[in-house]
């Protein structure tokens, strides 16, 4: 059963997504974004609240999404950077007193650091080897976490409590309100900087090694390094994301940061549309409410109401939130011309 | 050195659980070319059948029975229904399905029978096997029914002509189709096969771990992590991945110091990494050439 060798044409995981298709348009943008700005003003602290979820959960889809959609890569291991990202701003913040926006950034660079590393062996691995892999690391991630000499940082398997920032040079804004702007300007920042990753050089040998990794190879793109590479800036951005998350909900403990937050943030991707930026905010917004939905349905059932809801949106468009946006961009052009 | 032997014994024991996971991931796995995140979840269900039927009255071995028959046509079922609408969906939708289902059986298992632990009878007996201290007659059972399955399936694959249509159907759809096999009918038939082995390792481990609706989530995972190490395209390999997770993960568990309970499974999984990385295709794998 050994030393058979198969010889197969193997279709690409994900399918190539032109580069133009993996944003909004300027003026769809530009209302979105308006949106953004405006909503918060009308809406109360909850909701706030949950709008800065939205965003900083959007952007670990985002991370998800430029490994998976733009390299090619699959990983179920995401919840681990997402932990240590939130982590390493908590313990800055609460043991060390550094003010929150140095965390972040600094969250950012070790993932990115853990993350490239963590590639380096992973560089063999492909498809479910490769998800097994990262499965590993999500698994081990809460138990680590919760390792005695570590305690004096981590607080063990209590976790640590982190203060809200109030709004800076006396800005006439609730907390909630002030961490929602603030989140806002990283997650735009990143997105910024993510559309233009994937359309440079860097973006492009992403793109060649997700199509075709030998071709890739044959036409000089260094394949071990931009795979790391992708791992690494995936890393880097969850890891900024889970230190949003550790700012907003004033608390970490290692079990939030289960293999349940890793699947979650992968149904994000695949009800967003896999490869297509905007569609991560869509993504998680559906994974923070259909739950609520599901519940509010049915209690008990809420598990298989879920469930449910998920097998209606793959079946209606498999390949999510982007086939909307394509169907309602030919309905758009079609109108404009009659 | 008996601490030793113990251990090894244990390991074997709860290894054939593994094993058996493990073949029915491959069976699926060899069909579809995707890992069934809701495998272990439709185990459990079908082990719920076979308890409800024995509380009706129905003696062990009909509910066994019963129970395979059902497992079997659920199996079928669930890729006619479910899953054969999403056969042209991208591969990450179909996961997506899997974890979908996974949700679905287990809340679903929770309302009907709650969330309350049960004993699980086991057919074999609990006493010492053969007067030995070492294992019980149900772990000595468990091996036995883990080998048995492991022939028949074997024999199936080898020597009967549906065996041989599914293998080509996994292998060369295309080709397959010319030669007038029913690729798709074959799909389900793995899907069918793979969900009655499932209930097998299911009813074989209700007993140890009792019966409860998250009884599954560990021992998939050491399923899956079985199939890996063993390589996913080799039944034989899954089944000997097995019976070294469970004797690896006893022999870390008492040995090395500081690892206990909480840390056996990213032990485990460790080692399959390092295994992965020497042997991307797994100890007993096809090595696949890709054209371009």
């Amino acid at each position: 059963m050994s030393a058979v060798e198969d010889v197969v044409t193997e279709a690409p995981a994900v399918e190539a997504v032109p580069k133009r298709a993996m944003t909004l348009g300027t003026g769809t943008s530009v209302v979105v974004l308006l949106l953004l700005l405006v909503v918060p003003v009308f809406a109360k602290n909850f909701v706030i609240f949950q709008l800065t979820q939205l965003l900083y959960l959007g952007l670990a889809v985002l991370a998800l999404n430029i490994l998976t959609g733009g390299s090619g890569q699959f990983s179920l291991g995401q919840s681990a950077f997402y932990g240590i990202g939130a982590y390493i701003t908590a313990v800055m913040m609460e043991q060390f007193n550094i003010p929150y926006f140095l965390c972040l950034p600094a969250a950012g660079v070790l993932c990115f650091g853990v993350g490239f590393l963590f590639g380096q062996p992973a560089l063999r691995l492909s498809g479910v080897y490769l998800a097994l892999a990262t499965f590993a690391l999500a698994t081990a991630m809460p138990q680590l976490l919760k390792l005695n000499f570590l305690e004096p940082w981590t607080g063990g398997v209590q976790g640590l409590v982190v203060t809200k920032p109030d709004a800076p040079f006396g800005l006439p804004m609730s907390q909630d309100m002030w961490l929602y702007y603030f989140t806002l300007v990283v997650v735009l920042a990143i997105y910024i900087f993510s559309v233009n990753l994937l359309r440079s050089r860097s973006g492009r040998a992403f793109m060649a090694i997700r199509d075709n990794e030998i071709a890739a190879s044959a036409m000089g793109v260094n394949v071990a390094l931009y795979k790391t590479l992708a791992f690494g800036v995936s890393a880097g951005i969850t890891g900024v994301a889970g230190g949003l998350s550790a700012i907003a909900v004033q608390f970490v403990a290692p079990d939030s940061f289960t293999i349940t937050l890793a699947i979650q943030l992968f149904l994000g991707m695949v009800v967003g549309g896999v490869g297509w930026l905007p569609g991560s905010i869509v993504g998680a917004a559906f994974i923070i409410f259909v739950p609520n939905i599901a519940e509010g349905i049915s209690k008990g059932l809420s598990g298989a109401v879920f469930g449910v809801l998920l097998f209606l949106v793959i079946y209606l468009v498999p390949h999510g939130a982007r086939q909307v946006a394509i169907l309602g961009q030919q309905f758009a052009g079609r109108f404009r011309k009659n | 050195m008996e601490l030793f032997t113990n251990q090894v014994l244990a390991g074997i024991a709860t290894g054939a659980i593994y094993a058996c996971m493990a073949l029915a991931v491959v069976m699926i796995y060899q069909a579809i070319d995707h890992l069934n995140f809701a495998q272990g979840e439709m185990a459990m269900f079908s082990t719920f059948v076979s308890w409800q039927l024995m509380q009706w009255g129905v003696p062990y071995w009909g509910a066994f029975v019963i129970t395979l028959v059902f497992a079997f046509v659920g199996g079928v079922a669930i890729e006619r229904i479910l899953f054969k609408p999403l056969a042209k969906a991208p591969i990450l939708t179909n996961v997506a399905g899997f974890i979908a289902l996974f949700s679905i059986i287990n809340s679903s298992a929770g309302l009907i029978w709650d969330f309350t632990i049960k004993q699980y009878p086991t057919p074999f007996g609990s006493s010492p096997f053969l007067g030995s201290q070492l294992i019980s007659t149900h772990q000595a059972g468990m091996i036995g029914v883990t080998v048995l399955l492991l022939i028949g399936l074997f024999f199936f694959f080898q020597y009967t002509r549906i065996g041989l249509a599914m293998r080509a159907a996994a292998s060369l759809p295309e080709s397959a189709r010319l030669v007038g096999i029913n690729t798709s009918w074959m799909i389900a038939l793995g899907w069918g096969m793979a969900s009655a082995i499932g209930a097998i390792a299911g009813m074989l481990i209700a007993p140890v771990v009792f019966l409860e609706p998250n009884m599954m989530g560990g021992v998939l995972l050491y399923g899956f992590a079985a199939a890996v190490l063993g390589g996913l395209t080799s039944p034989f390999g899954a089944v000997v991945g097995g019976f070294l997770m469970g004797i690896f993960e006893n022999l870390a568990g008492t040995y090395i110091p500081g690892v206990g309970n909480e840390l056996k499974l990213p032990i485990a999984l460790a080692l399959i990494i390092s295994v992965l990385v020497v042997k991307p295709a797994g100890l007993f794998g096809r090595h696949i050439v890709k054209r371009v």
